[in-house]
């Protein structure tokens, strides 16, 4: 361990000499309080520091201790229903050394070093270990079973003992291989570099949200990447805790990123009291929150997406499917640019460094559906708010980002003061994975894309038409104009809004989503015929079968699906009833 | 070292002094300089290396030389002496006390800059406040440990509706302690007794702890001012077990202050010359409010800005607009038309309010009739725009009647009387007496259910439940 001395403080970035053998990123003590730091520069032995806590009253002088390792996470039993900062420390255990508020210099072990685990061994002594190789099982919840499979820094050996299987503390050493080294349930890896895997696949499964606006119209895979930009106040975390709430994945990693406190708060009393509707266990047993919020300290923010992260491709190589919600990378991004000029590094753009894509591009390149090592398959998939200043897309977090990723969900101001939630614009959103899902579909309910992109194509219609009304009023219009103007309102009030506080309504099973959407467009194949038949659309809007549709989505029951088929028989009778031949169909 | 004072400086650039290095100096320690004429000053260390030690001063440079400088270092960040006696009591924004009155007699020192509340140990606010006035109670209901600031513009009303929120706010849960801190920041001397004699007239003057910063003060002097005050709120709220109510005002001419500071450092600017961190300097003191576990007492924030321009995408409503949770927004357009509060019915938020109202607390339909106003008003506005190019003699039947929906929303429901105070079922049936104007297959976002027990019917318009 080689010691040096601070030589300048500058907010939470220090100068120190005597490190000359340290290395670029490695973990460092520094001062008497012993904060936790990393080297983020080195020029001759003067090394440039960044420290993850407060350093008020830090002098020129104290110690820096290096600890020759990179910043790493401890990976182990015990991480789900966590809630760490942005460097791992546990916040419950902080909480019992200092209280509600936190003191700088605190420590805490990540995981919980009493607690025994059981341990179901699946090697046998003699066997050969190498990266990939499962060495035991553990029983995390109810519904995670924790593989334990050796890492990629792991040198290929033969197991000299195992332990047999009953229950061991995470200290406890399970396999000795024939070298003498030791493993416990617990590794460690650096959080900057990505963890290994054989090879990425392309991704062919969709992440199922819950939320009909993002499955049918803007659908994103398992591992893919998404973004969510949205003004303040356009539901940016609404709908993060949405897709963490009911998203199909095996495992969430939170990451509440510069923002809210109360937030992080609202995740943790609220999570334990949800039913994952999949398990039929609670929500928080399947999550894990990193908490940085914005009066932690800088720096660990910067580094809290790489914790998140990292925890997540551990889960990963254990063949499950993990979502990562990270809010919001536009306050990681500032803290680089905090950093940054700390640093006195030239900016590019608005104050932010240069390398500013080139970060944003490794961190969304972390998502992937992969082989792992042990040839199962798993996978991450990031979703990543973006806070744009001003609610303005143009400015380059929003813009780097989505060269990155592959689905953009923009949130719209004019919806979010409508309440209509969640906000997420049709007009501006994107999804570059619709193609890759097809096929996935059609195993659910075949019609999906043909209902898919008649919706557009309605909702886009209406939109042209919204502009001529702007101009000239409704009334101008033809009735086939204004039923579009009818229908688009039916989709977008009967379909895309949908409340999270509704029981029903909160969360929408697949089929159900295509079964409403399929009774809309019934509705509007109908009344295009009827109005082709001299019906007036006065007629056809105060049918009381309309409102029945609009508010299917929280009367139907999610295991009732099949009893709304009766529905689109009643639309079929009501308009049989208008007295006129309606015979198209919806191709459903 | 504390006592001790060293002679001289090396260079001084606004509110910037840089003295040459001395052994044990803290980063954040607290400094005294004197100056030729026996003045003492503030400051605070902001960057040290082995030659020199920068520091920032609280008041203004004038009369600074380099010779005849003595600076002290004080061993300690800048801190704010607690005690009972603080309550009813005005200080500066250093937290020396100005009413004439003898200094506080306490040894319990608190540094200023407080400590960042675990969020393992942060409770879920969700106790509603009343403040009696509808556009905020029905719409955007303010709940205890919440920071709900209040976005205005120059010439707009912010005063005297923070003093309408302070005199009516009350909790609908049983009575207990409480108290408010008011940090007034590059506010003039008028506004200032505004408030005072607001809260006098109402009769809380002796639960109020005032820190004054006035227009004439030095504007870094305004940096401190809301850190110092939320000590002494922390204070309250976690040790003494208070309800304390925080209005802060303006934060406008705090940003500013950081900003001059930001500039005489060289910093590289972000927006508007705004520095980078404005934001995370900004969260430092939103993040104050709140509850915590195993603590009666709470912080709810009041911050008041004016918005340059009335432009809420400048930094200083933007960034602090992704940090609270929610604001009230005041329009021009609604006070030029004589309605108070001119509270804008779309862009004004609370995100708390989602948790804080239904059953048990406020009433069961809350949550789904405030939705359905703000819809519905929401379509008013696009009809409006719709009108202002047609005509509304042109406007279907369907576009008049919410039309007049609109208007009567705005003159009845939103405005009100400086002095009236609504109770939150006044408040509720008036919202659904708006309602009753509209067709009733227009309330798609409210349950049938709903509908069928809180809408009055035309046969008794005025009928409540």
């Amino acid at each position: 361990m080689s010691a040096g001395e601070i030589t300048r403080i500058s907010g939470p970035v220090i100068y120190a000499q005597g490190l000359a053998d340290a290395g670029l990123y490695d973990v460092v003590k520094v001062g008497k309080a012993g904060l936790i730091g990393e080297i983020i520069k080195l020029k001759g032995d003067l090394a440039t520091i960044q420290i993850y806590e407060d350093n008020t009253m830090m002098r020129v002088g104290e110690p820096v201790e290096c600890l020759h390792r990179p910043l790493s996470v401890a990976l182990g039993p015990g991480l789900i229903g966590s809630i760490y900062d942005g460097i791992q420390r546990p916040l419950p255990v902080l909480k019992g050394l200092s209280g509600a508020f936190l003191a700088p210099g605190l420590a805490g072990e990540p995981l919980d070093t009493r607690k025994k685990w059981h341990f179901v061994p699946s090697l046998k002594e003699g066997e050969p270990i190498a990266p990939g190789t499962l060495f035991g099982t553990i029983q995390e919840t109810d519904s995670i079973q924790h593989r334990m499979v050796f890492d990629a820094s792991v040198p290929a050996s033969t197991a000299a003992t195992v332990a047999p299987e009953g229950d061991y503390a995470i200290s406890a050493t399970l396999v000795k291989s024939g070298e003498g080294k030791e493993y416990t349930a617990v590794s460690y890896w650096p959080v900057r570099t990505p963890r290994t895997f054989k090879e990425k696949q392309v991704t062919r499964e969709p992440l199922v949200t819950g939320l009909r606006v993002i499955d049918v119209l803007f659908p994103i895979a398992k591992g893919g990447s998404a973004a969510v930009p949205g003004g303040f106040g356009t539901g940016k975390t609404m709908t993060q805790h949405a897709i963490a709430k009911w998203c199909d994945a095996d495992i969430i990693v939170y990451i509440g990123c510069g923002e809210r406190g109360n937030e992080m708060t609202e995740v943790l009393t609220e999570f334990p009291t949800l039913i994952d509707p999949r398990t039929g266990r609670s929500l928080m047993e399947r999550t894990i929150l990193i908490a940085n919020t914005s009066n932690m300290p800088v720096a660990a923010r910067e580094v809290s997406i790489y914790t998140g992260i990292t925890i997540a491709e551990y889960y990963r190589d254990m063949g499950y499917h993990v979502a990562v919600m990270a809010d919001s990378t536009s306050r990681w991004a500032e803290a680089l640019r905090e950093l940054s000029g700390r640093l006195e590094e030239m900016p590019a753009e608005e104050g932010f460094p240069a390398y500013l894509p080139t970060r944003l591009a490794e961190f969304y390149e972390r998502a992937g559906m992969v082989t792992t090592l042990e040839d199962r398959k798993g996978s991450v998939t990031i979703i990543g708010a973006v806070s744009p200043p001003g609610g303005d897309f143009s400015e380059p977090v929003t813009q780097h980002t989505k060269r990155f990723i592959r689905c953009f969900w923009a949130l719209d101001r004019d919806l979010a003061n409508a309440r209509h939630y969640p906000a997420i614009s049709w007009n501006d959103s994107y999804s570059e994975y619709t193609e890759d899902l097809i096929a996935h579909w059609d195993a659910i309910d075949p019609s999906w894309d043909t209902l898919r992109s008649k919706t557009m194509e309605i909702l886009k219609k209406e939109r042209r038409l919204a502009d001529i009304v702007r101009l000239v009023g409704p009334d101008a219009l033809p009735d086939e104009q204004r039923l579009i103007l009818l229908t688009a309102e039916m989709i977008k009030n009967g379909f895309l809004q949908q409340s999270s506080f509704d029981k029903v309504d909160m969360y929408c099973v697949p089929p159900k989503q295509t079964l409403l959407l399929a009774c809309i467009l019934t509705f509007h194949e109908l009344a295009e015929n009827a109005i082709k038949n001299g019906s007036p659309l006065l007629k056809i809007s105060s049918l009381p079968i309309r409102e029945k549709i609009i508010r299917l989505k929280s009367s139907l029951e999610n295991e009732k699906v099949q009893e709304g088929q009766a529905v689109i028989q009643e639309i079929r009778a009501a308009f049989a009833q208008l007295g006129t031949t309606a015979q198209g169909a919806v191709s459903a | 070292m504390r006592g001790l004072e060293y002679h001289g400086i090396l260079r001084a650039d606004g509110p910037i002094v840089i003295a040459e290095h001395r052994e044990n100096v803290g980063f954040s320690e607290l400094v005294r300089v004197r100056d030729r004429s026996g003045e003492y000053r503030l400051g605070r260390v902001v960057d040290i290396s082995e030659q020199a030690i920068a520091v920032q001063l609280f008041s203004e440079n004038t009369g600074i030389s380099i010779d005849e400088s003595w600076i002290e270092y004080l061993e300690k960040p800048l801190t704010f002496r607690v005690g009972d006696g603080i309550v009813g009591r005005i200080f500066n924004g250093l937290g020396e006390p100005i009413d004439g009155y003898p200094p506080i007699i306490s040894s319990d020192l608190r540094d200023t800059n407080g400590r960042p509340i675990n969020p393992s140990a942060r409770v879920y606010p969700r106790d509603f406040i009343q403040t009696g006035i509808s556009a905020i109670d029905g719409m955007n209901t303010l709940i205890r440990g919440q920071k709900l600031p209040i976005f205005s513009g120059n010439g707009l009303p912010h005063n005297r509706l923070a003093a309408q929120i302070v005199r009516q706010a009350k909790v609908l849960s049983g009575e207990s302690q409480f108290a408010i801190v008011f940090a007034g920041m590059g506010i003039k001397y008028d506004v200032a007794r505004f408030f005072i004699d607001s809260f006098e007239k109402s009769g809380v003057l002796s639960r109020v702890v005032m820190f004054l910063s006035l227009a004439d003060s030095p504007s870094i002097e305004r940096l401190v001012t809301p850190r110092t005050a939320l000590t002494a709120a922390e204070y309250l709220a976690y040790e003494k077990n208070m309800h304390v109510l925080v209005v802060m005002t303006d934060m406008t001419n705090y940003c500013e202050a950081l900003r001059e500071v930001s500039a005489a450092r060289n910093e590289v600017p972000s927006r508007k010359g705004y520095p980078g961190y404005l934001y995370s300097d900004l969260a430092s003191l939103y993040e104050r409010a709140g509850k915590i576990e195993g603590c009666e007492g709470s912080i709810t924030q009041l911050p008041i800005l004016s918005m340059p321009n009335d432009d809420i995408s400048h930094p200083i409503p933007d960034l602090t607009g992704y940090i609270t949770e929610g604001q009230i927004v005041l329009e021009r357009d609604l006070s030029q038309r004589g309605i108070y509060p001119p509270i804008a019915g779309l862009p004004s938020l609370s995100r708390l309010m989602k948790d804080g109202i239904g059953e048990g607390m406020t009433r069961e339909d809350h949550r789904d009739l405030a939705a359905q106003l703000f819809s519905a008003y929401a379509y008013v506005r696009s009809v409006r725009d719709l009108a202002a190019i047609i005509g509304e003699e042109e406007l279907s039947d369907r576009d008049k009647i919410f039309l007049g929906f609109g208007d009567h929303f705005e003159r009845e429901f939103l405005a009100q009387g400086e002095f009236e105070n609504r109770s939150i079922e006044q408040t509720l049936d008036l919202g659904w007496k708006m309602l009753s104007i509209l067709p009733e297959s227009e309330l798609v976002r409210i349950p049938p259910r709903l509908i069928e027990k809180y809408l009055p019917r035309a046969a008794e318009p005025e009928a409540k439940e």
